[in-house]
């Protein structure tokens, strides 16, 4: 009932503000266009034989010299900027999302764990927390790339890149979860249900994922919008800073540090449209994050 | 108080032999050191014998103590990429480092803490919320962003500052600094603002927080029905309070705008630390990767050494409960 009441109240408050409707359109339309972008683009990025040189640096509609075909005009290699957004925007939600759920995994399930034990697993796990999260994010992210470029024979670098930034970007974002969850679990581990559920002998595994789980959800919530922003941030910083995807499956991140090449000429919309989708889509996650956190935590609205 | 500084002190050196650790695991098992070191022709047995003479077949223990003692000592090893001692292309790249995270800091401070006090102090003008909205649209905008939009208003379309290097730097002694050219100051400020962007909204926030605060108290209200001044309860009452838990922060948050500065500096092409190891990264570069930990790792640990012992000396009430420190709990 409580549950139900709160989405209730959650939806009212959505419809009374403006900034987290227009957030929450935004996102969905970026989400919406990269999960159909092999059905709305116009070429395959990644297919050389889909565009032509010919069409190369055409400036978007609005601009003289433009072709109407290509709405937001193409790169110097005569790819559809909308093409390469799409896709690129794919890829980056790709990652961030799937690196997003290994940290989450891992987070929660150590920071549950943590907090059913307490003892000395508690104080190893919070330990190596503390030393993880007195190093930003981008330095955890940019040394795993390189320890993983050290281990990894060539041959098969260039094949699990993705899976080395997807790896780097969770482990640099576990932390926010294990400690959420721990304490939350901390105070979930006095009330009666949980005592109930340990005195029926259920096994640990089952009290923690189906009975503590459920009730600390809210707040790993915000957690998870909020480090989804982190991990498109991440990864779109690895891409520009070229430690990340390599030039022919472009992210965003990616394309904008192609971009960069034509920041001293003419050619600006290579460079800012996809910054500004990327800006657009981290914004309008980071403000859903505040919303949901001003909805689970009443005392601040 | 000297039991409080030992204690730190011991703290410190711990987490730095642990980061030695690391950095020592990473060059012992990321990738072989020999094959680094040799080229294909070289024999199975020449090889065998650099093994040898580099000690890489001594018990584990034994090679990590030499390992620190080494470090200790200065000498850091040699890149696998330049060949060059390690130590050189560090100190090399402090400098440049150095200034632009101080420099950032000092800017993010000089903003940042008389914006705090306005919003706290006048937290329902037009002025605040513009300044709320700014820093809350600044804080979500990624720094290579800013970078990139500072370089295209300032470097490309007004043509006042430089976009990348350094500019004229000067020598004193082996410190290569920027500091004192008008074109070092002018290829300075960009990077500097945009390292400095996000510290000064976090200081701003801080300080505005911590302002509001102590501006509830008791000891501000009794001041006002004494009838001081409120300029007077402003800043000398009221901002000194405030200060305090700013220290820290700005303590805490220089180890994060050095490590940040790696993308500043890759937007900007400054010739730091940080571009140094995103090159050892592509080119992996196993010793530089460890020494930067290291280096990196030190000014934390320093910085925060520093701030600890900073905060005893500014605030009173640690002195008092540091001699119980050492004592057993009353009861």
């Amino acid at each position: 009932m409580m549950a139900f009441l709160k989405k209730y109240e959650g939806l009212w408050l959505f419809v009374h503000s403006p900034a987290a409707i227009i957030a929450a359109a935004v996102a969905m339309v970026i989400i919406f266009g990269a999960v159909f972008a092999s059905g709305i683009a116009l070429v395959d990025p990644y297919d050389l034989a889909s565009f032509s040189l010919f069409d190369g640096l055409l400036p978007p509609v609005w601009q003289e010299g433009a072709n109407p075909k290509y709405l937001l005009g193409t790169d110097d290699q005569g790819r559809d900027m909308i093409s390469s957004i799409l896709y690129g925007a794919r890829v980056s939600l790709i990652i961030g999302l799937s690196a997003l759920a290994i940290a989450a995994f891992l987070g929660v399930g150590l920071g549950l764990a943590a907090g059913y034990y307490g003892g000395r697993f508690d104080i190893i796990v919070m330990r190596i927390a503390d030393v993880q999260l007195a190093l930003p994010a981008i330095l955890t992210a940019l040394l795993i790339d390189g320890i993983a470029r050290g281990l990894l024979p060539q041959s098969i670098q260039q094949d699990l890149r993705v899976a080395v930034l997807t790896l780097a970007i969770a482990m640099s974002l576990w932390v926010n979860f294990a400690r959420t969850a721990r304490a939350s679990t901390f105070v979930e581990m006095n009330k009666e249900y949980v005592h109930a559920a340990i005195m029926m002998g259920q096994r640990p595994s089952r009290v923690m994922f189906v009975h503590i789980l459920p009730n600390v959800l809210g707040p790993l919530l915000v957690i998870m919008t909020v480090d989804l922003a982190s991990a498109i941030l991440l990864e779109a910083t690895l891409s520009f800073l070229g430690i990340g995807l390599p030039a022919d499956s472009p992210s965003l991140g990616t394309l904008i540090r192609i971009g960069m090449q034509f920041l001293l000429s003419g050619e600006w919309w290579i460079l800012w449209i996809p910054t500004i989708v990327l800006v657009a889509l981290v914004v309008s996650i980071n403000i859903l994050g505040d919303f949901l956190r001003d909805i689970f935590n009443p005392r601040l609205r | 108080m000297v039991y409080f500084i030992l204690k730190r002190i011991v703290q410190s050196v711990f987490v730095m032999a642990a980061v030695a650790f690391l950095a020592f695991s990473l060059f012992r098992f990321v990738g072989d050191p020999v094959t680094q070191m040799t080229g294909v022709e070289t024999s199975v047995e020449d090889q065998e014998r650099l093994r040898d003479e580099l000690g890489l077949n001594d018990p584990f223990v034994y090679q990590f103590v030499r390992f620190t003692h080494e470090m200790v000592l200065g000498d850091f090893g040699f890149s696998y990429r330049t060949r060059q001692p390690v130590a050189n292309m560090i100190a090399d790249r402090i400098p440049a480092t150095l200034e632009l995270g101080v420099v950032a800091l000092i800017i993010s401070l000089m903003v940042g803490v008389p914006a705090g006090v306005y919003t706290a102090l006048n937290s329902r003008g037009v002025m605040t919320q513009t300044i709320l909205m700014t820093t809350l649209v600044g804080v979500s905008i990624p720094t290579f962003v800013i970078g990139i939009m500072l370089i295209f208003i300032f470097g490309v379309q007004l043509g006042w500052l430089p976009t990348f290097g350094r500019g004229g730097t000067v020598h004193i002694g082996n410190w290569q600094s920027s500091l004192f050219t008008i074109d070092g100051w002018r290829a300075l400020l960009l990077p500097a603002i945009t390292l400095g962007v996000y510290q000064l909204t976090l200081t701003m926030r801080l300080v505005r927080a911590e302002m509001m605060e102590v501006m509830r108290s008791d000891y501000i209200r009794f001041g006002m029905a004494r009838g001081v001044p409120m300029r007077s309860l402003y800043y000398k009452h009221a901002l000194k309070n405030t200060l305090v838990p700013v220290i820290t922060i700005v303590g805490l948050q220089f180890g994060g705008v050095i490590a940040f500065s790696i993308v500043t500096e890759s937007v900007f092409q400054w010739p730091g630390l940080g571009l140094l190891f995103l090159e050892s990264i592509r080119f992996v570069d196993i010793p530089v990767m460890g020494v930067y930990l290291v280096v990196i790792a030190f000014f934390f640990v320093l910085v925060n050494l520093v701030v600890d012992l900073l905060y005893v000396a500014i605030d009173p009430r640690l002195r008092i409960r540091d001699v119980h420190d050492g004592l057993p709990e009353k009861i």
